[in-house]
């Protein structure tokens, strides 16, 4: 070992010996360099004044807060306001804008559809799935059948007022009978209109049953689905007649909505989601590709705006 | 060395170069390059290219805003980069080639921090004079007069800096535009900053740094070094002949003891680099020949050939060395190295050439709805929805149709469509030079195969045609 007790210093940096020697290797006590150093101090002062400055310390039930009273919750409401902000005068443009004006206007429209496609991640997804192609019991929104009619305005008002909500007047309502439970039908009439739907909607050919079927159809179901089984929408009674099935098309199926009824609801929406938020379902369901035309003769105040939902969607 | 470490500094200042002005088929060579490389780069981007109404008319133009590469007829999207990294291969082999050929010609001449340089150094004599008149200046203490011509130099530097950073955007953007623009303060602050820092590079790379970035920043002559071999062209001064130097009195004097060199020291004098070509190659020699004109003139001077320095091949020198006579230059391009990396070079441009005049200008990329796959419609059918892409690469709108092939009974709409109008084709208008978006729903018959590969067919329906098609499948439920 170097002897300690005296400092021996290097002639050609000046600089003192560290007193560590291996194979003839000496150790020079180099200082740090200044700039490093001050960059050091910079950093530790830098350091206390963002721990006053903002959250840092755990105490034993909370923490510091911070001079400053920035959180990263605060941040977030922040800019959550701000994006309400910036999107508060499009919300608006169409919560004043009548449903069946907004094809009018390509551009609010486009901007309808997407912020519809948003909500209704939110608060339709749990029933209609996330492609809005439904499932048993909850109608698929991107095919052409329609209980209710699928126009902008009935789109609307389905979504405002909802289905089958007991403690509202306007909520849409189809009361099928329980024609098998209730015994309205005995089980060989049930088994014989079950045969007619069968035979209308073109599953089965037509056979004894079916014929049998026919005048207890016409009996008890044609006042809400119509002689042919066609449906009637303000009823809100379905087509028999065609492919789409909301509880399925198969015998069984057929049997148990006959024997029980079906008595699918959905929620008002009118006093859940505001205005704009509600014409933005509306406009991206009626987006899905079975949107239908308004229909123009029943309600002539809005022929103009019909007319232009037309010119739109028949381009 | 631990001793020496303090007394000992790792910088070394630079050492003055003034070059002295020389005349002579290189120098020439060297004025033709420079007047030819400055042209095509200050007026490149003002010439005017007429691509109709829906395209800009600027012959070169790289519109990064719009991700659009304009080259004379030549329009080249992003998806289409390979063209340009097919053109940065061919620089690449293009110097192997030169360099493998005539050395480090691209130094010499044609590098732009060799054609400022030289535009900074005629400035600087044009201002300063010459050679001894710029020592001379450099070694008087500051006065008046001195800090005004110096003054005045780093002026016009400035100046011609500002004209070099100034002209680089305008390849980025409508050059008459984007000038008045920068005049009247209104253009992107990205064409101030670039102009500034541009404008600071050429002044202290030309003004100051000058021969130092080709010595110590580019990795270029190392790279250089590498490729050269025994029979590439290099700057030789040709010792066997010049040694042993001395005065044209002395060789007289003493016949048969001097060679042709006169040890006047004008290769020194005029070199850009500062270096003493006699020494033999060195990594600052940059080849630009400038002392090949300077000896010539001197050997004319003296009655000598020329030729004393000059290029000349490795292999050659030691030929010349035994005694052969000098060969001709020319016979040393001819070998198969270069004709390898010419093959290379223009089998790469020929490539592009063909690829580029067989590539088609309309393009269709269809992407299948996933959530649902399938709607099953009220009448029984199975709809599927497709977004569909059409890309018109021409900068004028095209008439499209897309239809389908491959499903039986299928139809197709847009969702700007009722499916009453479905029918067998979807026409639509593609804006010039855009990415056309249609959302289509093709139904059919739910009878068939639960996944039915078809084409998406497109076809423009202009009198210039053409057309491209996509295989997608057809999803049914089971």
């Amino acid at each position: 070992m170097a002897d300690e007790s005296k400092a021996q210093i290097d002639a050609a940096t000046g600089t003192q010996f560290k007193g560590h020697e291996w194979d003839g290797i000496q150790e020079l006590d180099t200082p740090l360099p200044r700039w490093w150093l001050w960059t050091f101090y910079a950093t530790i002062l830098f350091a206390i004044g963002y721990t006053i400055a903002y959250p840092a310390w755990p105490m034993i039930s909370d923490y510091t807060r911070g001079a400053m009273g920035w959180s990263s919750r605060g941040a977030l409401v922040k800019e959550l306001a701000a994006r309400d902000a910036a999107l508060a005068p499009i919300h608006k443009a169409i919560a004043d804008t009548p449903i069946e004006q907004l094809p009018g206007n390509a551009q609010l429209m486009q901007a309808a559809v997407e912020g519809g496609r948003a909500a209704f991640k939110v608060h339709c997804v749990q029933c209609h799935g996330s492609g809005a192609a439904g499932s048993k019991g909850y109608p698929n929104l991107n095919d052409d059948d329609w209980l209710w009619g699928g126009d902008l305005t009935t789109i609307e008002k389905t979504i405002i007022d909802g289905v089958r909500n007991p403690d509202h007047a306007e909520t849409r309502q189809s009361m099928m009978p329980a024609f098998g439970r209730d015994q309205l039908l005995t089980p060989a009439q049930v088994n014989d209109v079950v045969a007619h739907v069968r035979t209308i909607s073109r599953q089965d050919k037509p056979g004894a049953a079916s014929q049998r079927g026919a005048p207890v159809f016409a009996d008890n179901c044609a006042v809400c689905h119509g002689p042919a089984g066609q449906g009637i929408r303000s009823l809100g009674a379905p087509n028999l007649t065609d492919g789409i099935w909301l509880y399925g098309g198969d015998a069984d199926a057929i049997h148990a909505t006959v024997q029980n009824s079906r008595q699918g609801v959905m929620p008002r929406w009118g006093d859940k989601l505001d205005k704009a938020t509600i014409r933005m379902l509306a406009a991206y369901v009626h987006s899905l590709g079975g949107g239908e035309a308004a229909p123009a003769p029943e309600v002539p105040a809005v022929a103009d705006a019909a007319n232009g939902v037309q010119s739109q969607t028949g381009q | 060395m631990l001793m020496l470490a303090g007394t000992t500094d790792l910088y070394e200042k630079r050492k003055g170069v003034y070059p002295r002005a020389v005349d002579g088929f290189y120098r020439r060579l060297k004025w033709a390059i420079m007047a030819i490389t400055l042209t095509i780069y200050w007026v490149t981007p003002w010439i005017r290219w007429d691509r109709g109404p829906y395209a800009p008319d600027q012959a070169v133009l790289i519109d990064l805003a719009h991700r659009r590469f304009y080259m004379f007829s030549i329009e080249i999207w992003p998806q289409e980069f390979y063209y340009v990294a097919g053109l940065l291969v061919m620089a690449g082999i293009g110097l192997f080639l030169v360099t493998s050929a005539v050395g480090r010609a691209w130094c010499g001449y044609a590098c732009p921090q060799t054609v400022w340089t030289d535009l900074y150094q005629h400035v600087e004599r044009f201002i300063d004079g010459d050679r001894n008149a710029q020592i001379r200046l450099a070694k008087a203490p500051w006065s008046v007069g001195k800090l005004a011509r110096r003054l005045f130099k780093w002026g016009v530097w400035l100046a011609i800096a500002f004209a070099t950073g100034g002209a680089w955007i305008f390849y980025f953007a409508d050059a008459p535009t984007l000038q008045q623009a920068f005049w009247t303060g209104q253009a992107a602050p990205v064409a101030y900053a670039t102009v500034g820092v541009l404008t600071a590079t050429t002044f202290v790379l030309g003004g100051f740094m000058r021969e130092q970035v080709c010595i110590y920043m580019c990795p270029w002559p190392r790279i250089q070094t590498a490729m050269l071999d025994e029979k590439s062209l290099v700057v030789t001064y040709k010792d066997w002949r010049g040694e042993k130097r001395g005065s044209v009195k002395k060789a007289a004097a003493h016949p048969g003891e001097y060679g042709d060199c006169v040890d006047c020291d004008q290769c020194v004098a005029v070199c850009p680099t500062g270096i003493d070509i006699r020494n033999g190659p060195q990594i600052g020699c940059i080849t630009c020949a400038l002392c090949i004109d300077a000896c010539d003139k001197v050997m004319a001077q003296v009655g000598r050939s020329r030729g004393l320095i000059d290029y000349c091949t490795e292999d050659d020198a030691q030929a010349e060395r035994q005694g052969a006579a000098p060969r001709p230059m020319m016979k040393s391009l001819l070998r198969p190295r270069t004709i390898a990396y010419f093959t290379v070079w223009a089998g790469i441009g020929l490539a592009m050439l063909f690829a580029l005049g067989s590539r088609t200008r309309i393009d269709v990329a269809v992407q299948q709805d996933r959530n649902p796959i399938f709607v099953r419609l009220s009448d029984g059918a199975i709809r599927n929805a497709y977004t569909v892409k059409i890309r018109n690469m021409e900068a004028r709108p095209r008439p499209m149709a897309v239809s389908v092939a491959g499903i039986d009974g299928a139809t197709l709409w847009t969702d700007a469509m009722a499916r009453e109008e479905a029918g067998a084709t979807v026409a639509t208008t593609v804006p010039a030079d855009s990415v056309a978006r249609l959302r289509v729903y093709v139904a059919a018959p739910a009878a068939g195969p639960q996944r039915a590969d078809f084409d998406f067919v497109l076809r423009a329906t202009d009198k210039e045609g053409g057309g491209d098609r996509e295989t997608m499948s057809f999803e049914r439920p089971e």
